[in-house]
């Protein structure tokens, strides 16, 4: 994106406005430390958060010099950005709501505004009203800025957590030497399956699992996508040199599979997971046989 | 935070020796970029599958890959150019079992499966262009730190 | 870490004899020159020799497009014809997925989990190979 020409109108105060954060930088910067934003984060020492401090004013003054004090994309801001992501997450892990976040980021501006005015004492009432006009788009964009990549730092969290929650939904249990499930409980939709997909299939390999049963007894519905899911599944399995059964298909989604017309042809499927189980066996050439008096029926 | 730097490369497809470097770019570039092992190996294959398509019907050609930024989402995206002859019948060659040559007939259909995005140019004239891009759609894996 | 030359590239299969058994270790990225000149190989080797099984080991390599992927099956065609079998042993369960999202379930294919579980299955009395599924029904 070029540079915008410092322009003219309406923000004739850029240069002034970068003149005083530039002068006022030390101050600035201390009493920002003392704000809970700088002082919650920064935690090492006062000089610490007084040092990111300046690195803000000496961002907001390049800005304003490149004349963009509306531009939260200005490139004086990246040198910032980071820090305050950082500053942005580490208030919102404190358990500050997104509101309380961008009220700490408002609480910034009165500092700065009582010493543009104190410097400005003696200067004609429009210029003080352009400068601090001035001075407020430019830490509007500011906080702008930081809610930005607060945000955007909020939706990784919330994308790693639904990851580990995926995961922690899909736990592979082995059942016997070279057998392993898992039980699927929930909805399936595209994402899960992947993982569901991946997950088990990497277990074939950690556990030498030469058959993988997948048991959807609690799965509510089975659409064609998911349906697919589960052949590809099978299929992967397959070129690895496992055999994928699925197990726990109730006659609900039987119903649904048989109306979607799905051809479930190529999957190998059993009633029930014990069923499942009682076949894997059988291949590996063990079989289950019942110890009751009167003799030993297979199962 | 990583850098560009790393995933954006313009490789010459000239030979088989090229589609090796093809492939060893793609896996580090989506590696760098974060997609996870499964989507990495999927874009390699698209990408060595295209590779060969510019080879052995385009005549030869170019690979030029590039880190992409969309709404906050990562990406990768690679074109391949030729100057051969072009693709005379587009839809069928991105239909199955189409082969004109080398391979199951999964070349182009193939590739676009494995990625996101696919979108082929093709001309007599110029030649084909066929670019893919693909989505880091799922969060990294979260770090070991405590 | 930036190589200046490509990794693991394999220029040349070595093949290994075990009693009538061929073993196939293929590591890295292979030139498609290296793989056609494999399936050369290996048809004379098997048609010269008394070989009744190929075990190719693949657990070493990230990548099997569809050109590797048809050679593997042609490699695993031919050897039928001259009345081996071949196993390929190994797949990750990264190119297992792409394989069968890029329309390649190579289903005429033995597979086995490792080098031992398929010198087990070349062991075992020749069952047909399974179209669409080892399926191997109870009574």
């Amino acid at each position: 994106m070029p540079e915008h020409e410092a322009d003219g109108s309406p923000h004739t105060a850029t240069p002034q406005v970068a003149d005083f954060l530039r002068r006022r930088r030390e101050q600035i910067a201390q009493r920002w430390a003392d704000e809970p934003l700088f002082r919650t984060v920064f935690t090492v020492s006062r000089d610490e958060a007084v040092e990111a401090g300046k690195a803000v004013v000496d961002a907001l003054a390049e800005v304003a010099d490149a004349g963009r004090v509306e531009d939260p994309d200005a490139a004086g801001f990246s040198g910032v950005r980071e820090q305050l992501a950082r500053m942005g997450t580490a208030r919102s892990r404190a358990g500050l709501s997104v509101t309380q976040v961008s009220s700490e980021l408002s609480a910034l501006w009165p500092p700065v505004d009582n010493l543009l005015l104190a410097d400005l004492d003696q200067a004609p009432p429009e210029q003080v009203r352009t400068c601090a006009i001035t001075l407020s788009r430019l830490l509007g964009t500011l906080r702008l800025v930081a809610m930005q990549t607060a945000l955007s730092e909020g939706q990784a969290l919330i994308d790693r957590q639904r990851m580990q929650l995926l995961e922690v939904a899909t736990p592979v249990i082995k059942l016997w030497d070279g057998i392993v499930a898992v039980p699927l409980i929930g909805t399936l939709d595209s994402a899960r399956s992947q993982v569901v997909m991946e997950t088990l299939l990497n277990s074939v390999v950690e556990q030498h699992a030469r058959f993988a049963i997948l048991d959807i007894t609690g799965v509510p519905t089975v659409d064609s996508l998911v349906a697919q899911h589960l052949m590809k599944t099978v299929a992967a399995a397959r070129l690895m040199g496992a055999e994928c059964v699925v197990s726990g298909i109730r006659p609900a989604i039987a119903q649904t599979i048989v109306h979607l017309g799905l051809d479930l042809g190529s999957v190998l499927t059993r009633a029930s997971l014990a069923d499942a189980l009682a076949y894997c066996l059988h291949q590996l050439g063990t079989d289950i046989v019942d110890a009751t008096p009167g003799g030993a029926n297979l199962r | 935070m990583h850098t560009a730097a790393g995933a954006e490369a313009r490789l010459p497809i000239r030979s088989d020796m090229d589609l090796v470097w093809v492939r060893q770019h793609v896996r580090q570039a989506a590696a760098l970029i974060g997609f996870g092992l499964v989507d990495q190996t999927k874009l390699v294959t698209a990408a060595s599958e295209l590779a060969r398509n510019t080879l052995v019907h385009g005549g030869g050609g170019q690979m030029e890959a590039a880190r992409v930024s969309e709404h906050g989402t990562e990406g990768l995206r690679l074109v391949f150019t030729d100057t051969g002859p072009g693709i005379a019948d587009l839809d069928r060659a991105l239909s199955d079992g189409y082969t004109s040559g080398d391979g199951l007939g999964m070349g182009l259909g193939g590739a676009r499966r494995l990625v996101h995005d696919f979108e082929v140019v093709s001309s007599p004239e110029s030649g084909t262009t066929v670019r893919v891009t693909s989505w880091v759609t799922r969060p990294p894996r979260p770090r070991e730190e405590s | 870490m930036n190589e200046s030359s490509p990794r693991h590239v394999a220029g040349h299969v070595p093949v290994l004899r075990l009693g009538d058994v061929l073993l196939v270790t293929l590591q890295g990225d292979l030139y498609d020159s290296a793989a056609q000149q494999l399936q050369q190989d290996l048809a004379e080797t098997i048609a010269h020799s008394r070989v009744t099984g190929v075990v190719i080991d693949i657990s070493g390599v990230e990548v099997v497009d569809s050109f590797l992927g048809r050679v593997l099956a042609e490699i695993a065609a031919q050897a039928e014809l001259l009345a081996a079998r071949t196993v390929v042993a190994g797949m990750r369960p990264a190119v297992a997925i792409t394989l069968v999202e890029l329309g390649l379930s190579l289903p005429g294919l033995r597979t086995a989990l490792t080098t031992e579980a398929a010198l087990e299955l070349l062991d075992r009395p020749i069952v047909t190979p399974r179209s669409g599924g080892r399926r191997q029904e109870r009574p």
